[in-house]
């Protein structure tokens, strides 16, 4: 919203310190985004001297003008206009300016001859409707500098305000003004005097056949209406606030809207069918234009305004028509100003995506009881140039009963204001800083105020609201400062702790962690060979991004593509987040979970499985590894998945080589992924002391002929099984296959350590335990390597 | 034998003195020293010699020659012993600054990084962490937010919304604000939380936005929370997070699920602003929603972009590239 300083001035005698005024509607919560000095100038137009002009006998049309702009230096420019005299001072647009209509002014030849520059008519300047010629500055004025300047254009100060949606008063001048005053200690201006009807009745009559979308429709005629050019006060403030100037009867109707937050609008009464309204809902399909010239199908849920011979003229409380409009010979209007429901506003601007001035007022909340201001100020506003103006008599007030009541009220408990800010005001503080912008208290019983609601806060309702009204005239910053006391002490919950040590483990892996995109295409499960059921986003950004993630292993292997792509191979990358299955849609919600991927590029399976190897020693959650059923997407002959109980929780191993060629990856990827929110939730085993012991240790290493049917796993816990309470650590030290070990099978090498706590082992003691390990093991059909 | 015994002593030592390896060393220890050695034959033959003094001189002047030799060959043992550590020494010199090792340090994503050191600090303030689903009910971003169906304020959010339920009721949050409902209606208060986490908005990406982020909430319900402590909280937040010499200040802002709102700000030492987040008392709709009775409880809420802290701290001016998984940013922080 665009403020203008001068405007609120008006309302109320605010002072001129710009500085001080923007940081007051900060604190009242209008941020001033940007505070601009709008004087309609336009920068690159400078003043210049006519030295002579010269007729060329190819261009009937246009003339050679030459001017000083003041540097000495003589410039040559074609114009189209003959109204200036050699020593006139003219505005000169130099090349490279940009005109406010988009033009911009380069060296154009004519004849051959260029162009250095454009002289302008007041219209071309914004200066009003002026078009007949170039526009001759007043005797005396300086050359050579901005125009704007040397005109002593009363520059407009407009603040560009952020407002805030429980603030519908501010998109009004006088809301601004009426909250800034108390704080200024001020007075607001008195406001025009109530309408006087002093014309014989005219009427503009209204049917209102669906009130509870239109509680109330109003309309005055007045006639003796001069069509013609607004007040150069009114033109410059609606300029500077962001409208174009039309004419003083289109002008005074914007000025009501924006001093008063009052949308209106201004008929032709001669031209209007039937001379009145018919308010009414649309049939479906019905269209009607406009004023934006485009053609609108409407439903049986947007409101149309009609004149009395049901022809549609405007969406109500969105836009006008193209019928009714104020033309240059119209000489009576009707003066409309209505109030509309405000939700149903929100749902016919959306439906047909139209925002105006109107809707975007009427949308947030319009006062429907300032209504006989908003025709007083228009009646006022247009009689500064139609000094024969006549308000007739037979004005109507339609009112449907969903109209909202004039007077509203709420109880407020001082207490409670005082327990909501932390603050010890007293009923009559609280009186003194609200009162001044309409809450005014109409009775005080003990701690309870009862607070009138002013019309114009239409989000004001409750206790709380009024309390918020008194936190902001009090100043937030006046609140102070205070620690609540608690006994709360702040920690990671278990889950967070463990995801934080689960992070610091993988970095300490050497992985990178990434996170990757929560939205897949269509076809990226399809092509990561996964199950292609998943939640769609219904009204996606991008049409082909409207899978909601059931995993991260499309995004991971796109991360690795696009490193690859970069020339970085070999990236190690992991990830926890939440990821998305639609499960059996029988719950309010997905069975939504944290996910931990691993993605190792240029390594084999092993790889992956060392890393939950870590991550399960970590976390103490041991897991399944079940090679028997490759996971869906996986390298068929390596990879596994990882079950606690019944519960698959995870895959480890590498991705399926038809997946990697689609997915553009070149290397290999060993592939971890497993239910992250399972791992941190668990509990693990707070691990018992075991006394080290004090005796010497022996290893024995055996390597044993398996076949490949019997995985290592199991002739690992044959041998744990078998060489029992002496063993104290057992590791795979080799893993060989080729000449002299069988086809179909491999040699495993072990070191076993040996060791009692109580003595030291004999050799035969060491025999007896290798012996048992061999004969265990050879059940399985593994043969002791020579 | 005198004469011989001194000639066999002067031969040792300039044996001794001449060796030059270690290796040298050991065969003259055995050859002079040694239990078939030199001085050995000489001390074997003092049985021939005559008279007990004889026996007892040159006995004395052998002692004296063998011990003499001795020392001389355990001098020249250390000598050489030193010399060849140090000869070892200098073959090995290595230049530290040949490292071919990758370094193998993964790194933590940077929104992980500020994420955890605004965690951190919020725990030093007293606060826990709490979290809750990112697909979110309509009822939990919207309606126990105090905007009900209808409300305008909802069309600001840019919601995008799943199939997950035919009735469109089941949406990406907007917010990290629904956990607050989520943990009222869980925790009995007192309630000193914050809530960080993802959040979803139908936004083109561009060099601020991005349509997946990250916020944190916080959250504190207890009796007798005013806005004075809201104003504090954030102010102790802003010390203890920027520094001592930054200051906060809330200003009139709105926000359907707390009344009074404000925007929070933060002023850098050199005076300038940071618009930073959102908060305000939470609304008692909001608490009623949560199933507390507004007149036994207060409280407060606040919020704030996490990515913010972490594309301001690192000076990076297009928050795309931080979820670009390009290994050759990730590795810079």
């Amino acid at each position: 919203m665009k403020l203008v300083l001068s405007w609120l001035a008006d309302l109320a005698p605010l002072g001129d310190d710009v500085d001080a005024l923007s940081r007051l509607m900060t604190s009242l919560g209008m941020q001033v985004e940007e505070v601009v000095a709008a004087g309609s100038t336009v920068d690159g137009v400078i003043t210049a001297r006519v030295l002579r002009t010269e007729r060329h006998a190819d261009a009937a049309k246009v003339h050679r003008v030459w001017v000083d702009g003041g540097d000495g230096i003589e410039r040559h420019v074609w114009c189209g206009a003959f109204n200036m005299s050699p020593g006139d001072v003219i505005p000169l647009a130099l090349p490279g300016t940009a005109m406010p209509d988009g033009r911009l002014i380069e060296p154009r030849p004519i004849l051959g001859i260029e162009s250095q520059g454009m002289l302008c008519s007041a219209r071309e300047l914004g200066l009003g409707d002026d078009h007949a010629g170039i526009l001759i500055m007043p005797e005396g004025t300086p050359v050579g500098v901005p125009y704007g300047q040397a005109l002593c254009l009363a520059t407009e100060v407009v603040f560009d305000v952020d407002l805030t949606r429980n603030r519908p008063d501010c998109w009004g001048h006088l809301g601004v003004a009426r909250d800034m005053a108390p704080r200024l200690g001020v007075e607001l201006s008195p406001g025009p005097s109530p309408l006087t009807a002093t014309g014989p009745v005219r009427t503009a009559p209204v049917e209102l056949v669906d009130g509870e979308r239109c509680p109330r429709f109003t309309t005055i005629v007045v006639s003796g209406v001069r069509v013609g050019p607004s007040p150069e006060r009114i033109a410059r403030r609606l300029q500077a606030a962001g409208m174009r100037s039309i004419n003083n009867v289109v002008d005074a109707s914007n000025y009501v809207m924006l001093e008063l937050n009052q949308p209106n609008h201004a008929y032709d009464l001669d031209t209007l069918g039937g001379g009145g309204f018919r308010i009414r809902l649309a049939r479906d399909g019905e269209t009607m234009t406009t004023l934006d010239g485009t053609e609108r199908t409407v439903t049986v849920d947007d409101l149309l305004i009609c004149d009395a011979l049901d022809v549609p003229i405007g969406i109500g409380g969105v836009m006008g028509g193209l019928h009714s409009e104020i033309t240059d010979a119209t000489t009576v209007v009707a003066f409309e100003v209505a109030s509309f429901e405000q939700t149903a506003i929100t749902r016919t601007m959306n439906r047909l995506n139209l925002r105006s001035e109107a809707s975007g007022r009427f949308e947030r909340g319009v006062d429907a009881h300032g209504i006989a201001r908003a025709q007083a100020r228009f009646v006022e506003l247009l009689s500064e140039s139609c000094s024969d103006l006549v308000v007739h008599a037979g004005a109507v007030d339609a009112r449907h009963e969903s109209l909202i009541p004039a007077e509203r009220s709420t109880d407020v408990r001082i207490s409670e204001v005082n327990r909501i800010l932390g603050t010890a005001l007293d009923a009559a503080t609280v009186d003194a800083l609200i009162a001044p912008i309409g809450y005014h208290r109409i009775a005080l019983d003990g701690d309870i105020a009862t607070v009138a609601l002013p019309s114009w806060r239409t989000d004001s309702w409750a206790e709380i609201d009024v309390i918020e009204e008194v936190a902001r005239h009090y100043g937030y910053d006046a609140i102070g400062l205070a620690v609540p006391n608690s006994t709360m002490h702040g920690r990671l919950s278990h889950v967070q702790q463990r995801r934080r040590l689960l992070r610091q483990l993988l970095l300490g892996l050497g992985l990178d962690e990434a996170i990757t995109e929560s939205f897949l295409h269509p076809d990226d499960l399809v092509r990561a060979h996964l199950p292609a059921d998943a939640i769609r986003i219904t009204n996606p950004l991008q049409a082909d991004e409207d899978v909601l993630r059931p995993t991260m292993r499309p995004g991971m292997l796109r991360a690795i593509a696009f490193n690859e792509s970069h020339r970085r191979s070999g990236v190690a990358l992991f990830e926890i987040g939440r990821v998305y299955p639609p499960g059996d849609r029988t719950r309010d919600l997905p069975p939504e979970f944290e996910g931990l991927s691993v993605a190792l590029a240029g390594c084999d399976a092993s790889a992956a499985v060392a890393v939950w190897r870590e991550v399960s020693g970590a976390l103490g959650v041991g897991a399944r590894v079940d090679q028997s059923q490759p996971p869906a997407g996986m390298h068929p002959t390596r990879s596994a998945s990882l079950s606690i109980g019944k519960d698959v929780v995870g895959a480890v191993g590498e991705i399926h080589p038809d997946v990697l060629d689609a997915f553009g990856v070149s290397e290999r990827v060993a592939w971890l992924e497993v239910d992250a929110g399972r791992l941190l939730a668990a509990v693990a085993k707070i691990a018992q002391w075991k006394a080290t012991s004090r005796f010497p240790s022996t290893d024995l290493d055996l390597a044993f002929q398996v076949p490949d049917s019997v995985s290592a796993e199991k002739v690992d816990k044959a041998i744990r099984q078998a060489a029992g309470n002496l063993l104290v650590d057992l590791r795979l030290f080799d893993v060989y296959r080729g000449a002299g070990v069988d086809d179909g099978a491999r040699s495993l090498g072990y070191r076993l350590r040996l060791q009692a706590t109580d003595r030291t082992l004999t050799d035969t003691e060491i025999a007896v335990v290798r012996d048992k390990v061999i004969a265990t093991v050879a059940k399985m059909g593994a043969v002791l390597r020579g | 034998m005198l004469d011989e015994v001194t000639v066999a002593r002067e031969a040792g030592l300039g044996k001794v003195g001449s060796a030059s390896t270690l290796a040298e060393i050991e065969a003259l220890d055995i050859e002079l020293l040694g239990k078939k050695g030199v001085f050995a034959g000489f001390k074997a033959s003092l049985g021939r010699l005559g008279t007990v003094d004889e026996k007892k001189t040159a006995g004395q002047a052998l002692n004296e020659a063998s011990q003499s030799v001795a020392v001389a060959l355990e001098a020249r043992r250390g000598e050489l012993a030193r010399a060849a550590r140090d000869v070892q020494l200098a073959a090995e010199r290595l230049d530290l600054t040949e490292v071919l090792t990758p370094v193998t340090r993964g790194h933590a994503h940077l929104v992980t990084q500020a994420w955890e050191r605004l965690e951190d600090v919020f725990i030093g303030l007293g606060f826990q962490v709490a979290e809750g689903p990112e697909v979110e009910t309509d009822f939990y971003n919207f309606e126990a937010l105090n905007m009900p169906r209808s409300h305008p304020a909802r069309s600001g959010f840019d919601t995008l919304f799943t199939d997950y339920r035919d009735d469109g009721s089941v949406l990406l949050r907007t917010h990290t604000s629904p956990v607050q409902v989520r943990v009222m209606q869980t925790i009995e208060p007192p309630i000193y939380m914050v809530m960080p986490g993802r959040v979803f908005r139908r936004d083109t990406p561009d060099a601020t936005h991005m349509p997946v982020f990250h916020q944190i909430e916080g959250l504190v319900i207890d009796r007798g929370i005013t806005m004075a402590h809201l104003a504090g909280t954030i102010d102790a937040f802003t010390k203890a997070f920027f520094g001592g010499a930054f200051t906060s200040r809330l200003r009139p802002n709105y926000f359907p699920f707390t009344e009074p709102s404000a925007e929070f700000d933060i002023q850098r030492p050199d005076g300038s602003w940071i618009e930073l987040g959102g908060c305000g008392m939470v609304h008692p709709n909001v608490l009623r929603a949560g199933g507390l009775d507004p007149e036994e409880w207060s409280g407060f809420a606040f919020g704030f972009g996490i990515d913010r802290m972490a594309r301001e701290r690192h000076g990076i001016d297009d928050i795309r590239d931080m979820y670009s998984n390009d290994i050759r940013f990730i590795e810079q922080f």
